[in-house]
């Protein structure tokens, strides 16, 4: 009974995740095009609102095109591990009070290990194609996630070290208890580092080196097209979500909200949520690329030792406070 | 590269460890600007060498002029440099008024200064276009586009045709303005300067942008006068040279304008240069439509090159086109034996037209000094050192249009 539960529960959520998807890459073409005085899509329905599902069409009747000189399982596989570790990621967050498919002690660590998978499938994907543009993608990839997962991931120590767990439902309700509510304001440095590593951590502008249009043509996903063209696309818009929630979770006191919103636990999650998401879109349509090695110094120079800082501080803090 | 395990065995680590990684940017390639080819080898993502190849787009303009009478060339000329085609259409005209030594009205000076400088600002708007889209800026790319469509618009007022303009022809200009378009393109030029800051918010003071380009693509003065670079490209290294201020045509020795110029010869600088050159052009066409002189647009002792059969028909009454044509090129009466090089400043840098005639009604010989082509020749240097990603600012900041470089 309890295993039917779970599967119901998975099949809701991955649902909702789904369309949440294809209406993240609508919104994405329409603010980004109302930012730079065009309609976006207008066509496929009213104002365009079912050209996600023309898309998808689309994409899934596509020829499958794999390049004669590729990998074939490794380049089979590789949309595959993105999307899968993606979508694992979703089964540890808690979108209200009492609704996580799996409620882990070790929630954050899983995301993080599913994000760096997740990195696995592009790497593979730059490997297998064998085209330089690809390649070359998937070097930068490779290099950009091991860097920024390292600062992501001392970002988010200071929370762990306020919250005392890395249960994500434990870290919200330990905000909840807290007297600030968010941690946003003790962490601010925490969260400008996670914010900027997110960016990074998704391949998002102004870090799309690993599929730099202008440069490397489309990157790793250069020989990718169809439908597994598509399952890279949702597993970057899946990552997109799974980031902002993290980021929702841990810096802004995820479900909770200055009043309850009755018939919708979820409410605030999402609203929050949804800010972010918009903040992608509104980073990329402001914002130039980053130079590889640029990128690196920002890493390594910048971020880790900020990180590090923020542990510090919130260390001495919390020792000399509690 | 998994298929090609078995090379890997025979060749040994040393081989392998200095083997240069090659990469071939172009023909197709988003951000080439055009069917340019570069050839690159690379150290990680460091360039090691660049060879460009052009030539894909050859059309062999020069030696179709050789068999068209000189108003029939005109319209090619409109595919050299397709950004900015009026600015190409005066170039070639001015080239054959001083071949036949055609002295051109004031008015029709004005007015092709006029869509020159609308011209430069359609080539400027379309280079930080796409400049901007390379290293990122995406939404600076349809601002501009929303001004080049006001320009285009107005272009199509004049003479009905957005990008293929062929508005001037030898002797003047073929249609005279009217006092709509004058009135829209004044209104126009009052706005643009906000425009411009518009766009410099973007990325003017934008931290990326200028790491990106401050110190990116670096050209000494020297270096950069020993390659042939000119237009705004020569001058970001800070070399004041200016078709238009040097050897003024038309009616620049009447407007009051400054040069622009940059002073490390980055990327930075040559995009700081053409967005000046901007403000420039604009105060140009406020003087110009200001100072506009009554008169005719058409020298009067031109020949009848204007449409190059009209004359023929007097003459010949049954004859058709075609023969009426070869009549024209077999003219002697109103050329000249003797060669002239007249340039002219367009977007990219200094346009030459070099005729050679041997008096008859076609040229001997045609050449372009096309500046595309000349600053794709200074692209190895300026690669040479950089990565990759610089190499895209770097085809952007020297403004290359192949359909000129190919001709």
């Amino acid at each position: 009974m309890e295993l039917l539960w779970i599967l119901i529960k998975i099949i809701i959520v991955f649902t909702v995740v789904m369309i949440h998807v294809m209406y993240a890459t609508y919104f994405e073409r329409k603010v980004i095009g109302h930012m730079q005085v065009r309609m976006g899509p207008m066509r496929v329905g009213w104002h365009g609102v079912l050209q996600p599902i023309a898309d998808g069409i689309k994409a899934f009747f596509k020829e499958d095109i794999i390049p004669t000189a590729a990998d074939k399982k490794v380049f089979y596989a590789a949309p595959l591990i993105c999307l899968i570790s993606a979508l694992s990621a979703v089964a540890v967050i808690p979108f209200f009070e009492t609704f996580a498919i799996a409620n882990i002690n070790i929630g954050l660590l899983y995301i993080f290990a599913m994000s760096s998978l997740a990195s696995y499938g592009v790497v593979l994907a730059g490997w297998s194609s064998n085209s330089k543009y690809s390649f070359l993608g998937g070097l930068r990839s490779s290099a950009q996630v091991i860097s920024y997962e390292i600062a992501m991931g001392l970002s988010l120590v200071g929370v762990m070290m306020l919250a005392g767990s890395l249960n994500l439902s434990d870290i919200v309700h330990a905000q909840m208890q807290s007297s600030y509510k968010i941690y946003l304001i003790p962490q601010i440095i925490g969260f400008f580092v996670f914010v900027v590593a997110m960016f990074a951590e998704t391949n998002r502008t102004p870090f799309d080196l690993p599929e730099a249009e202008s440069e490397l043509v489309a990157g790793y996903c250069t020989e990718y097209s169809g439908m597994r063209f598509a399952l890279f696309f949702m597993a970057e818009y899946i990552g997109m979500i799974v980031m902002s929630c993290l980021a929702v979770i841990c810096f802004l006191g995820g479900w909770s909200g200055p009043f309850e919103v009755p018939g919708i636990p979820f409410f605030w999650f999402i609203l929050k949520a949804y800010f972010f998401i918009f903040l992608y879109y509104w980073v990329r349509a402001t914002l130039p690329r980053y130079r590889y090695d640029q990128l690196m110094a920002l890493g390594w120079k910048v971020l880790i030792p900020l990180a590090l800082f923020n542990i510090l501080l919130t260390g001495t803090i919390k020792s000399l406070i509690g | 590269m998994p298929e090609n395990k078995t090379d890997l065995k025979e060749t040994t680590r040393e081989e392998m460890a200095y083997e240069p990684y090659t990469i071939a940017m172009g023909p197709q390639h988003p951000a080439t600007h055009g069917v340019l080819k570069l050839d690159l080898e690379l150290d990680g993502e460091t360039i090691l060498d660049c060879k460009p190849t052009v030539g894909f787009l050859h059309r062999g303009v020069e030696k179709l002029a050789e068999n068209m009478s000189y108003a029939q060339t005109l319209p090619l000329t409109d595919r050299l440099d397709y950004i900015a085609s009026m600015a190409n259409n005066v170039a070639y005209s001015i080239a054959v008024e001083k071949l036949l030594g055609i002295e051109v009205p004031l008015r029709a000076k004005y007015i092709r200064t006029i869509v020159m400088e609308m011209a430069r600002l359609t080539g400027h708007l379309l280079w930080l276009a796409t400049h901007a889209l390379d290293i990122g800026a995406m939404t600076v790319f349809l601002y501009c586009f929303r001004e080049r469509e006001n320009l285009l618009d107005m272009f199509e007022e004049i003479c009905g045709a957005r990008l293929t303009t062929s508005y001037t022809c030898i002797g003047g200009v073929r249609q005279d303005v009217t006092g709509h378009f004058l009135e829209s393109l004044y209104s126009f030029t009052e706005d643009f300067p906000s425009k411009i800051a518009e766009y410099e918010t973007l990325i003017d003071k934008n931290r990326i942008w200028l790491k990106r380009t401050q110190g990116v693509g670096v050209v000494s003065a020297e270096d950069a006068v020993s390659l042939g670079l000119t237009g705004p490209t020569l001058r970001g290294s800070g070399v004041e040279y200016d078709v238009r201020k040097h050897m003024p045509y038309d009616a620049y020795p009447y407007v009051d304008f400054e040069v622009p110029v940059g002073s490390k010869g980055d990327v930075y600088d040559r995009y700081r240069c053409r967005m000046e050159e901007m403000h420039q052009s604009n105060s140009i066409i406020r003087q110009c439509i200001e100072a506009l002189p009554k008169g005719p647009i058409r020298a009067p002792d031109a020949p009848d090159l204007v449409m190059p059969y009209a004359r023929q028909k007097r003459v010949v009454a049954d004859a058709t086109f075609a023969s009426g044509v070869i009549k024209l090129m077999e003219d002697t009466e109103h050329f000249i034996e003797g060669d002239v090089y007249v340039s002219a400043e367009v977007p990219k840098g200094e346009l030459g037209f070099y005729f050679v005639s041997d008096g008859r009604g076609v040229p001997y010989r045609m050449h372009i000094r096309s500046p595309s082509y000349i600053h794709i020749g200074a692209l190895p240097f300026l690669c040479k050192g950089q990565m990759v990603a610089d190499v895209i600012a770097i085809i952007g900041s020297v403004d290359v249009v192949l359909g000129e470089c190919d001709r």
